[in-house]
């Protein structure tokens, strides 16, 4: 029980310092690192409190697609060296840095409410009969997650697919550009082509040749 | 203080989500660094769902953290395309040199 609470205390203090670091830190690619730490960390203490699938979808999904996607498009935009400064700005410096103790403030206030909240909450008493899908300790956390995710939830799950098919054509449409000079494949003309536009006979005259650059 | 309970789990979710509103607020210069203050803000409700999940033995938690995770992947995703549109038209993704709607 010692061991488990000192992984706990480790995992959550790096998990902290990086998330401080991913606000802080003055290089762009720097926090994308630090957010990777994060997101490690965090799954370190999933696999702790036995959802170990969610922990490794976790690291499959956000350290190996999203976080290189960040990288990938802060390596594209080149805003690796704009420095990330919180405290003072080039443009009109004194109004836009009357913002950081209003942001301070209202950070500290979200914060002790959510220290309050859950210093003072409670559980309803007959919680335990709402449960309605219980944890099967006798299958692996993969194997319950399947049962249930492919059975009652199947049309959120399946919602959930349309999501990322919507996501991935907004993105292709959003970035997505004409760009003049470029040869492209025309099916339209392809298939409307006919022989008479195509190929032409000449008689070549004797010792003349024929002019092919029309 | 070593037993670890379901205040440990949820003061650490708190912890990471008040670090993500102050990195919204308190940025002026990146706004990828934004979006990445909102990746950390879905991370500390997905603490808390699976904190709650392990201490009911209630599947239900994970698998909302499941549905959790596949949207904000489609959000960053949407995010980072607008973001690089926006570059490509206006040349600076600079949070204090967008203010075209003078917000």
């Amino acid at each position: 029980m010692i061991i488990q609470s000192i992984f706990f205390y480790i995992f959550s203090f790096i998990a902290i310092v990086s998330a401080i670091m991913v606000t802080v830190s003055r290089n762009t690619v720097h926090s994308v690192f630090f957010l990777i730490l994060d997101f490690v960390s965090i799954s370190c203490l999933f696999i702790m409190g036995g959802a170990e699938f969610l922990g490794m979808i976790m690291l499959i999904v956000y350290v190996g697609a999203v976080a290189v996607l960040f990288l990938f498009v802060v390596m594209m935009l080149n805003v690796a060296q704009q420095e990330n400064e919180w405290f003072q700005s080039k443009k009109n410096s004194a109004t836009s840095s009357s913002h950081i103790p209003i942001g301070f403030l209202i950070s500290a206030i979200i914060f002790f409410e959510l220290v309050i909240v859950i210093g003072g909450w409670k559980l309803k008493p007959e919680i335990e009969t709402f449960n309605n899908i219980s944890l099967n300790l006798g299958i692996t956390n993969t194997h319950s997650i399947g049962a249930v995710l492919y059975t009652d939830y199947i049309h959120l799950f399946q919602i959930s697919g349309m999501i990322l098919l919507v996501s991935m054509i907004g993105a292709i449409v959003l970035t997505y550009r004409k760009r003049s000079g470029l040869k492209r494949q025309s099916y339209i003309k392809q298939i409307s082509r006919e022989r008479a536009g195509g190929i032409e006979l000449i008689d070549v005259e004797k010792n003349k040749g024929v002019n092919i650059d029309v | 203080m070593f037993e670890i309970g379901l205040g440990h789990y949820l003061t650490l979710g708190a912890i990471i989500f008040t670090i993500g509103i102050a990195g919204i607020f308190l940025n002026r210069k990146n706004i990828i660094v934004i979006l990445m203050s909102i990746e950390l803000i879905l991370l500390a409700v997905n603490i808390n769902l699976v904190s709650f999940s392990a201490y009911l033995n209630d599947l239900s938690g994970q698998i909302f953290t499941l549905f959790i995770l596949t949207v904000a992947a489609a959000e960053a995703a949407i995010g980072l395309a607008i973001i690089v549109v926006y570059f490509r038209n206006v040349g600076t993704i600079r949070v204090e040199e967008i203010d075209n709607l003078k917000g």
